[in-house]
C-alpha cells in the first residue's frame, strides 16, 4: 500500500502535472478562438450573401463530416509536404479550433434562426445598420440561447484534447501513457488520468453553468 | 372639433406597388401627411396595411413608387436608409421589444448606438421618455416582466426617443387584452394632441373617429376611399366601406 502511494505521489502526479498544464493550455487557446470563429461562421451562414453563406456551409460540412484525428494528421503530417510546418502543440490547437468552431457555429446558427424576425425589424426601424443590429440585438440573444449547446462542445473539447498526443504533443493522456508504459501500471495511471479529466470537466461545467445563470434574462425561462 | 393643422407636408407617398410571390399586394397607394396630422388606415385584414407601413420606412422595399420625408426622397441605399429610418418611429403590433434589454435599455439603445449620444445624456432622455408613457417605475424591468400594455408603451417610448418626424403605428392594440387597450390608446391620443404627425393602422373605430384628421379605407391593395371621420362614418361613398365599418364596429365596439 505504501509503495502504491509512493508511486502516485512521487512519480505519477509530478509527471502528470506537466501534461495537465499542456492540456489546460490546449483548451485555453482552443475554446475562445473556436467560439469566435463559430460566431463568424454562423453569422456568415445566416446573413452572408450567397457565396459567403455557401462557403461557410461547405466548411461546416467538411469539418463535421471528417474525423478530428484525420484533420490533425493532415495538419501535422500532411502540410509539411507543401512546406507548412507546425509544432505538435500548434497543430493540435489549430485542429481543435477548426473543428470545434464548426460545431459551435451550428448551435449558434440555430439560435440566431430562433430569434423572431421582429427583433431585426425593430432594430432596423430604429435606424440600426445590419451589422449593428446583429451585434447589439441578435447576437446577445442568440449567444445566450446557444450556451447549452456550446457548453456541450466545450466539454467534449476538454476530453478530445487527448487526441493531441496522436500528433506527438505530450498532454495529460500522453504523459500518462509514457508513465504507464515505463512502470507497467496501466490501471492505476489511467484511473488517475481519468480523475484529472473529471475534475477539469467539473470545473468547466460549473463555470459554464454559472455563466448561463448570470446571463439569464429575468422573466424568461 | 378640428385641430390646427399646419400646411407643411411631412410625408408624401406616391404610387407604391408591392408584389409578394408574383401576387400584387399593394396596387398603387398615394397620399400626403401634413405636419401634426393623424391619418388612420383601416381595412380588412390581408389588404396590405402592414406591408404599406413597412414600405414607407423601407423595411420592405417597394417594387415601384416614391416616398418623400420632409421633401427629401427616401431612397434605399445602405447609408441613406438608416438616416431616414431614424426619422420615422415604428410601433409594431407585437411590440418587438428587445428581450435582452430592460425597458430603459430598450429606449436607450437607439440613442447610444444610432444617435451616438453620450451615455448619461441618453439615460436622462430615456428616463424622460419612459415618464411620458407613465413607466419610469418599470425602467429596470425586462420585457418578459411587463404586461402587454406596458410593453407597447415602452415600444412607443423607444420610437419617440429618436425624435421622429412621423410615427407609424401598426395595429398597436391588436395583440392586447381588452382591459389593457385603454392605456395604450391614451398615450397615442396624447401624442396626437401634442401635434405628433402619425399614421395609425387600427381596428378601434371609436378611437379612430376621435383622433383621425383623415381616415383611409384600404381594400385589396388600393385606397378605396378616404376623408374626414364624419364623412366616412356618416356618409361613405361606397357600400363596401359602409359594410366594413358596420362589421368592424360590431366586432370591436366603439
Ligand atoms: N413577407 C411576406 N412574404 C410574403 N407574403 C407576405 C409577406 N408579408 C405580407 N404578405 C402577404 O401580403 C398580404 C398583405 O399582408 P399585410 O400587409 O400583413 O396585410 P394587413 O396588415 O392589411 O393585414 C397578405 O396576403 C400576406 O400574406
Ligand atoms: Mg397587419
Amino acid at each position: 500500500m505504501n509503495e502504491f502511494y509512493y508511486f502516485i505521489r512521487e512519480i505519477l502526479l509530478p509527471s502528470l502535472f506537466e501534461g495537465t498544464l499542456v492540456t489546460i493550455k490546449l483548451i485555453i487557446f482552443s475554446i475562445p478562438l473556436g467560439l469566435i470563429l463559430g460566431v463568424l461562421i454562423a453569422v456568415g451562414r445566416v446573413y452572408g450573401n450567397r457565396i459567403i453563406s455557401f462557403l461557410c456551409a461547405v466548411y461546416v460540412i467538411f469539418f463535421r463530416g471528417t474525423p478530428l484525428l484525420v484533420q490533425l494528421f493532415i495538419l501535422y503530417y500532411g502540410l509539411p509536404s507543401v512546406g507548412i510546418f507546425f509544432s505538435p502543440f500548434v497543430a493540435a490547437v489549430i485542429g481543435f479550433i477548426l473543428c470545434s468552431c464548426a460545431y459551435h457555429s451550428e448551435y449558434i446558427r440555430g439560435a440566431i434562426q430562433s430569434i423572431k424576425s421582429g427583433q431585426m425589424m425593430a432594430a432596423e426601424a430604429l435606424g440600426m445598420s445590419r451589422v449593428q443590429a446583429i451585434l447589439y440585438i441578435i447576437l446577445p440573444q442568440a449567444l445566450r440561447r446557444a450556451i447549452p449547446g456550446c457548453s456541450n462542445e466545450i466539454i467534449y473539447l476538454v476530453k478530445y484534447s487527448s487526441l493531441a498526443f496522436m500528433v506527438t504533443c505530450v498532454e495529460l493522456t500522453g504523459a500518462g501513457k509514457i508513465i504507464a508504459t515505463r512502470y507497467f501500471k496501466y490501471t492505476e495511471v489511467f484511473l488517475v488520468v481519468g480523475i484529472i479529466y473529471l475534475l477539469m470537466v467539473s470545473v468547466v461545467t460549473k463555470f459554464l453553468d454559472m455563466l448561463e445563470k448570470k446571463l439569464e434574462i429575468p422573466g424568461l425561462g | 372639433m378640428q385641430k390646427g393643422i399646419d400646411k407643411v407636408v411631412v410625408l408624401e407617398v406616391e404610387d407604391i406597388h408591392k408584389k409578394y410571390r408574383g401576387q400584387d399586394i399593394l396596387k398603387g397607394i398615394s397620399f400626403k401627411v401634413r405636419k401634426g396630422e393623424t391619418k388612420v388606415i383601416i381595412g380588412p385584414s390581408g389588404t396590405g396595411k402592414s406591408t404599406l407601413l413597412r414600405c414607407i420606412n423601407q423595411l420592405t422595399i417597394p417594387d415601384k413608387g416614391r416616398i418623400w420625408l420632409e421633401g427629401e426622397e427616401v431612397i434605399h441605399t445602405k447609408k441613406n436608409i438608416n438616416q431616414f429610418r431614424q426619422k420615422m418611429g415604428m410601433v409594431f403590433q407585437d411590440f418587438n421589444l428587445f428581450d435582452h434589454l430592460t425597458a430603459l435599455g430598450n429606449v436607450e439603445i437607439g440613442l447610444t448606438r444610432v444617435k451616438r449620444m453620450d451615455k448619461d445624456e441618453a439615460r436622462q432622455k430615456a428616463i424622460e421618455e419612459l415618464k411620458k408613457v407613465g413607466l419610469e417605475e418599470q425602467a429596470n424591468l425586462y420585457p418578459a416582466q411587463l404586461s402587454g400594455g406596458q410593453k407597447q408603451r415602452v415600444s412607443i417610448a423607444r420610437a419617440l426617443a429618436m425624435d421622429p418626424k412621423v410615427m407609424l403605428f401598426d395595429e398597436p392594440t391588436s395583440a392586447l387584452d381588452p382591459e389593457l387597450i385603454g392605456e395604450v390608446l391614451e398615450v397615442i391620443k396624447n401624442l396626437a394632441i401634442q401635434g405628433m404627425t402619425m399614421i395609425l393602422v387600427t381596428h378601434e373605430m371609436g378611437f379612430a373617429r376621435s383622433v383621425a384628421n383623415e381616415i383611409i379605407f384600404m381594400e385589396d391593395g388600393k385606397i378605396l376611399e378616404s376623408g374626414p371621420p364624419y364623412q366616412l362614418f356618416n356618409n361613405p361613398k361606397y357600400e363596401r366601406t359602409k359594410r366594413f365599418l358596420k362589421k368592424i364596429t360590431e366586432l370591436y365596439g366603439e
